[in-house]
């Protein structure tokens, strides 16, 4: 009896000790992004190679998305609306919701399945394979050639298709008001842009830039640290992608407190 | 034999993961210029001895002093300018499938020599493929090339730095007797070539008569025997590197 209290309470232990042991792990990884972003040597050719990846490769399935995003959520707003005989604020409303929220939450959670599974894999199979080993020991730095790349490649972009998803999710919207209620796109675009203020715009931007953060950083720790061969590689993947969004969440709800609060004054 | 210049000195060298000993005092000497082959059952301990020595891992206790210097007391900068000198030929390869050939050889040049130009870039490149009899893969991708290709280009790439160390993990792993012989032939030939030190990683004996000076055999975490080919295997006493010695083709 003894002896299964001991065991229990060291299993107990153990599991705390890997989640303290995990997160200082994390802190470090994200630590030694910005210790090693700044310092030269730049590796440029390989950022700008990541950025046209995760942007340009990207591109078909945020306009799909976002495309569908705007037309199913015009749709599903409309009969409230139209209950109060309120549906000529169809564009203020659709405008509102996709800029502040739909538009950079839809966008992340798609990178996050698309590029941080996509990086976890890479960067895993890499680990696994050697291939970080072998640039170890030829005197390169493998963290800053595949991290602060990936890093600063996902959080440039993901702003950028961000108002990309803005955009095609606005003309998704359009066609729906326009073959139901016979808006014109200038009048469409004209209620737009008077109920978007430039704080809405910002404040997506800047989350943006986390959640793109978020995305790049956690799928490269989470290849980074896979093991276990194959089987690694697909766990590294999985945890990228459900990490990411978890966190693309918490972070999504922070920075509603933090710009209500900006609201408010 | 002792006169000559020890390149790499290793000292009651320590090893442990979690509760699994793995180097357990092992005790080294590598000489300028010399094929020395590290033998042992897989599991042994023999490729966590190299990585030690590239920085790759740290030991426990103990020393592993290369040019004189104790690597797991070197800075980042320091390691590096250690790591210039030690080529580390990996056993599956490692060549980064994302690049070509060319691009593999060129990753390591242009990142640790500045200022080379694009004409002498593509001249080093070209003079370590046709070293490595292989000029016509440059601009293929790993995933196209065999097995005993991967090797090749493997060893080029940690050529190109003109390592003063070669160290070969597991060089003739997973490849057919023929290939075998090639991948020894040109371990040889880069002694030759570059006069290049080696420690060669393996438990295929044949390799180890083909390319090894001396032999030196793990066992239970400590090198059980040390010295040339005839003098450790035909008649060894030890039951252990009897058997690893009879059940090899070698004696058949």
């Amino acid at each position: 009896m003894a002896g299964q209290t001991t065991t229990r309470k060291h299993v107990f232990s153990k599991k705390i000790d890997a989640f303290f042991k995990g997160l200082a792990d994390a802190w470090k990884f994200v630590k030694r992004f910005f210790q090693e972003v700044f310092v030269p040597p730049y590796e440029f050719k390989e950022v700008i190679h990541q950025c046209y990846r995760i942007g340009v490769e990207s591109l078909p399935l945020i306009s799909l998305t976002g495309f569908i995003v705007g037309i199913v959520f015009t749709n599903q707003s409309r009969p409230s609306l139209s209950e109060f005989g309120a549906t000529s604020w169809l564009p203020s409303l659709i405008a509102i919701a996709i800029v502040r929220a739909m538009g950079p939450l839809v966008t992340a959670l798609i990178a996050a399945g698309k590029v941080g599974s996509g990086i976890g894999a890479e960067i895993g199979s890499m680990k696994v394979t050697e291939q970080i080993d072998a640039m170890e020991v030829s005197a390169t730095n493998p963290y800053k050639f595949l991290v602060v790349t990936r890093v600063l490649a996902t959080t440039f972009m993901i702003p950028v298709l961000v108002m990309y998803t803005d955009f095609v999710a606005l003309m998704g919207a359009f066609i729906n008001v326009n073959a139901n209620e016979l808006v014109s796109i200038s009048t469409f675009f004209a209620q737009v842009f008077s109920s978007v203020t430039f704080l809405d715009i910002f404040s997506s931007i800047i989350k943006s830039l986390f959640f793109g953060f978020t995305i790049g950083m956690v799928g490269c720790y989470k290849g980074y640290n896979s093991s276990k061969g194959t089987e690694g590689v697909g766990r590294a993947a999985n945890a990228a992608v459900v990490v990411s969004m978890f966190l693309i969440f918490i972070e999504e709800l922070l920075s509603l407190q933090i710009i209500n609060l900006f609201r408010m004054k | 034999m002792d006169n000559r210049e020890k390149v790499v000195v290793v000292r009651d060298l320590y090893k442990a993961f979690g509760e699994l000993e793995v180097l357990k005092g092992v005790d080294m000497d590598l000489y300028r210029e010399e094929n020395l082959v590290v033998l042992g059952r897989s599991g042994t301990g023999k490729s966590v001895l190299i990585k030690i020595m590239v920085g790759l891992l740290q030991q426990d206790s103990g020393s592993m002093e290369v040019f004189g210097k104790e690597i797991s007391r070197l800075g980042v900068r320091e390691l590096n300018e250690m790591r210039l000198k030690i080529g580390f030929s990996f056993q599956n390869s490692a060549l980064y499938d994302s690049m070509t050939v060319r691009e593999n050889m060129e990753f390591p040049l242009v990142r640790n020599i500045k200022n080379l130009t694009k004409k002498e870039i593509s001249f080093r490149i070209e003079e370590l493929l046709d070293a490595v009899g292989l000029p016509q893969t440059i601009n293929q991708m790993p995933s196209e090339l065999s097995g005993g290709q991967k090797k090749r280009i493997g060893v080029a790439r940690t050529l190109v730095l003109n390592p003063e160390i070669m160290l070969y993990d597991e060089p003739t792993a997973g490849l057919d007797p023929i290939t075998c012989v090639e991948i020894n032939n040109l371990i040889n030939e880069v002694r030759e070539r570059y006069k290049t030190t080696s420690i060669v990683i393996t438990h295929d004996l044949s390799c180890a008569k083909q390319t090894g000076d001396r032999m030196a055999v793990l066992l239970e975490g400590q090198f059980g025997a040390l010295g040339t080919f005839e003098e450790v295997f035909p008649h060894a006493e030890d039951q252990r590197i009897k058997s690893f010695y009879d059940y090899n083709f070698i004696n058949s």
